[in-house]
């Protein structure tokens, strides 16, 4: 099955997108196609335990009955699952047997792929030594295995916090997996959802003990590498009482003339008088002009608030993808639990953006605020799309969303589907929504005053976003207004 | 010649606006333009500062020697051209600190200068809004939103005095513009009168004359200006009214 990689050089083609890089280096890919056998395989590289093959098996089974939605309003052909390949992993440079990168266990500095590091330092992101250094605790996954997690053994020797990939919390931490995995998120949840289940590449493992409160941020950033390749990772964060974290994932890929497929599935548990600060600056490969390639972003994200005053807030700044299909929820079970939702998602050229969240309303006093700001340009097509249920036990409970969309151009579309489920009368509900464009008449009122239209376009477009970028960790705020001017170029013909 | 305006052409949605204008105006010198509604005074500022949908079918403008009408409007800014808006425009979410700012280190690149930082940015915003008396205030909220119309106004002459353009046009074609918005625009071109600069007052009425007097009055008909002179041509106007006076 090992094989070399097919070395392609599409940098060139592509001169917007800097993350656009391929990284060349040994690796061992699966054949294309999907069977019982594949998902099989993937569980017996990863050393798993019975439990976990069972899962997954059982998701497998139930895959073949689900069919895929095209309920988004976005527009793509039915993918042909058999055409992807559903394990990649780089080899170690330093080892050649398959015990290591397999063996599900995060590799020491020494066995990094000198390539990979290279590669994601490049993206900024530094592992090894450097990494042990940094003020952020980062998790580095490569297609479908993570190839390094920094700060992973002072967290937890000094705090007892769990940071690791999801395939070692499988080896080492099974009892906190099997209590939590699939909890949130069921395997029979949604088609995607699914599909990850039994398919399961890495992902992160976060365990937050009772009281702590987390000294570093947490990081994951995902780099799909591999053509053809689909990532379904599996992210598990807890948070038990009274603690808290803050968990941030980045992620890019580089440019492909082929949809990539991403279903990613992230479950997130808040426990009693815990807070959990969720945040994302998505930047995957969007596609050329021509709608060819891009990354089909398919992720089912849902947080639990299971315990009383607990807390949930999403964050994310969504700029990649060809096509983007994921509502970060939160089921507000505790008493006077609270769940955020802050979104800035920026469509451009062909990118169709079908996001939004839900908001589950079942404890007594909960709470729920949902600001998304969308930003259409080019031949775009962004929509907003949300729930909010208010059960009957959740008495005095209270939402207010509100819903910004911004259009750069004519040629580009916005628009809303809000669904309010109200089923306790003594619940608030608010709802504002706004639709401006970026007029003429103020491109102009910037030029005559000296400044350049595009830095005029992402200026306007930054003053749009500031209440949610301002929700960001400042070095991620930072990152999103550059990703933000780098996406929009060329918006305005 | 700060700026020289000869033979000017221009349609805009295929409609002639300017039928070859001419103007010349030293450095130093305030000239106003006059005319009655229709006449192309708006049309003028704006073909001037690029505004995209006008066509220039024949003619030629320079500043300082350079030709105008190659530029792109932020070029044209860039090279000391000011448009004061008859109607400022509103920039939700972008504050009017962050507007300034960039807007003079744009200005300020393109002249070969270094960018300002926030400190010394600071600083030079001080200074000007002293001189204008305005209000700390003013750098907090957004551009131009939820401003009066004098506030608008004082913006404007704020950005004037920021960036200090060798020529600033300031249309006030409407009539309708109160008497505080009418003072501050007064207000920033005395602050701003000096020997190296000139200045356009576009206007309806006389009204604006009486607080800032202009060095040459042109009476501007039917795309051309047709008539020079001094103040003694404000109370002809008055008299006689435009069509007289352009057809005399």
């Amino acid at each position: 099955m090992q094989t070399q990689v097919e070395i392609e050089d599409l940098l060139g083609a592509q001169s917007t997108y800097k993350e656009g890089f391929v990284t060349r280096t040994l690796v061992e890919t699966f054949a294309k196609g999907l069977n019982e056998s594949v998902v099989r395989a993937i569980s017996a590289k990863k050393n798993e335990p019975q439990w976990m093959l069972d899962f997954r098996l059982k998701a497998y089974q139930h895959w073949l009955t689900m069919h895929e939605p095209h309920w988004a309003k976005a527009t793509y052909a039915p993918l042909d699952y058999q055409d992807y390949s559903y394990y990649s992993a780089p080899q170690c440079a330093s080892c050649t047997s398959d015990t290591c990168a397999s063996a599900g266990a995060a590799p020491q500095e020494s066995e990094i792929d000198p390539e990979v590091a290279k590669a994601f330092a490049a993206l900024g992101i530094h592992l090894g030594a450097e990494g042990e250094a940094a003020e952020i605790a980062v998790d580095a996954i490569f297609d479908s295995v993570s190839v390094s997690t920094t700060k992973s053994r002072a967290l937890l020797e000094k705090y007892g916090v769990i940071f690791c990939s999801f395939s070692d919390a499988v080896q080492h931490h099974p009892e906190l997996v099997q209590k939590y995995l699939g909890t949130v998120v069921p395997h029979h949840d949604n088609f995607f959802a699914c599909l990850n289940a039994a398919v399961a590449s890495d992902g992160t493992f976060v365990y937050i003990p009772k009281g702590v409160q987390c000294p570093v941020p947490l990081s994951t950033y995902f780099r799909i590498n591999e053509a053809k390749t689909g990532q379904f990772e599996r992210t598990i964060v807890i948070a038990d009482e009274g603690s808290s974290v803050s968990y941030i994932e980045g992620c890019s890929a580089p440019v492909r003339d082929s949809y990539q497929l991403h279903a990613a599935v992230v479950e997130v548990i808040v426990h009693a008088d815990a807070e959990v600060k969720y945040s994302t600056v998505q930047n995957w490969y969007p596609g050329d002009e021509n709608c060819e390639g891009g990354i089909l972003n398919f992720v089912t994200k849902r947080g639990v608030c299971k315990g009383a005053r607990s807390k949930l807030s999403w964050t994310q700044a969504e700029t990649g993808s060809a096509i983007t299909w994921k509502y970060p929820s939160c089921v507000l079970e505790g008493d006077d639990s609270v769940g955020e939702f802050y979104s800035v998602a920026l469509t451009n050229r062909r990118q169709q953006a079908d996001t939004g969240t839900k908001m589950i309303h079942i404890g007594k006093r909960t709470k729920s605020t949902i600001i998304s700001k969308g930003i259409s340009a080019g031949k775009s097509e962004n929509v907003y799309r949300g729930l909010v249920k208010i059960l009957p036990t959740a008495e005095g409970a209270r939402n207010f969303t509100q819903c910004d969309s911004m259009l750069i151009g004519k040629t580009c579309g916005a628009h809303t589907f809000p669904y309010l489920e109200v089923q306790n009368a003594s619940a608030q509900v608010e709802h504002e929504a706004t639709t401006s464009n970026v007029g003429e008449d103020q491109l102009f009122y910037c030029a005559q005053r000296g400044i350049r239209e595009e830095d005029a376009i992402s200026m306007i477009v930054n003053g749009f976003c500031k209440e949610v970028f301002q929700k960001l960790p400042l070095e991620f705020a930072v990152e999103a207004e550059k990703l933000l001017a780098i996406s929009l170029e060329g918006s305005v013909g | 010649m700060l700026l020289e305006v000869e033979n000017l052409q221009a349609t805009v949605a295929e409609k002639e606006v300017l039928r070859g204008l001419n103007l010349n105006i030293k450095a130093g010198e305030v000239h106003a333009i006059m005319g009655p509604n229709g006449a192309g005074k708006s049309s003028l500022a704006s073909v001037l500062a690029g505004r995209e949908d006008y066509e220039v079918t024949a003619g030629s403008a320079s500043l300082n020697g350079e030709d105008l009408l190659d530029m792109d409007p932020e070029e044209r800014a860039q090279a000391g051209l000011f448009l004061a808006f008859q109607y400022p425009v509103e920039i939700p979410g972008v504050s009017n600190k962050l507007f300034l700012q960039t807007a003079v280190n744009a200005v300020r690149t393109a002249k070969g200068l270094s960018e300002l930082d926030m400190f010394e940015f600071s600083q030079l915003v001080q200074a000007k809004m002293k001189l204008l008396g305005m209000r700390q205030e003013f750098l907090e909220r957004d551009v131009n939103v939820g401003f009066s119309g004098g506030e608008k106004k004082r913006n404007d002459m704020l950005q004037m005095a920021l960036l200090e353009p060798s020529l600033c046009i300031l249309d006030e074609t409407d009539s309708g513009l109160d008497i505080d918005a009418l003072k501050a625009v007064a207000q920033g071109v005395n602050a701003m009168r000096s020997p190296d600069r000139g200045f356009v007052l576009v206007t309806h009425y006389q009204r604006l004359l009486e607080y800032v007097a202009p060095d040459v009055i042109h009476i501007l008909y039917q795309g051309r200006i047709v008539k020079s002179g001094g103040m003694e041509l404000v109370a002809q106007i008055e008299e006689l009214g435009y069509d007289a006076l352009a057809t005399a």
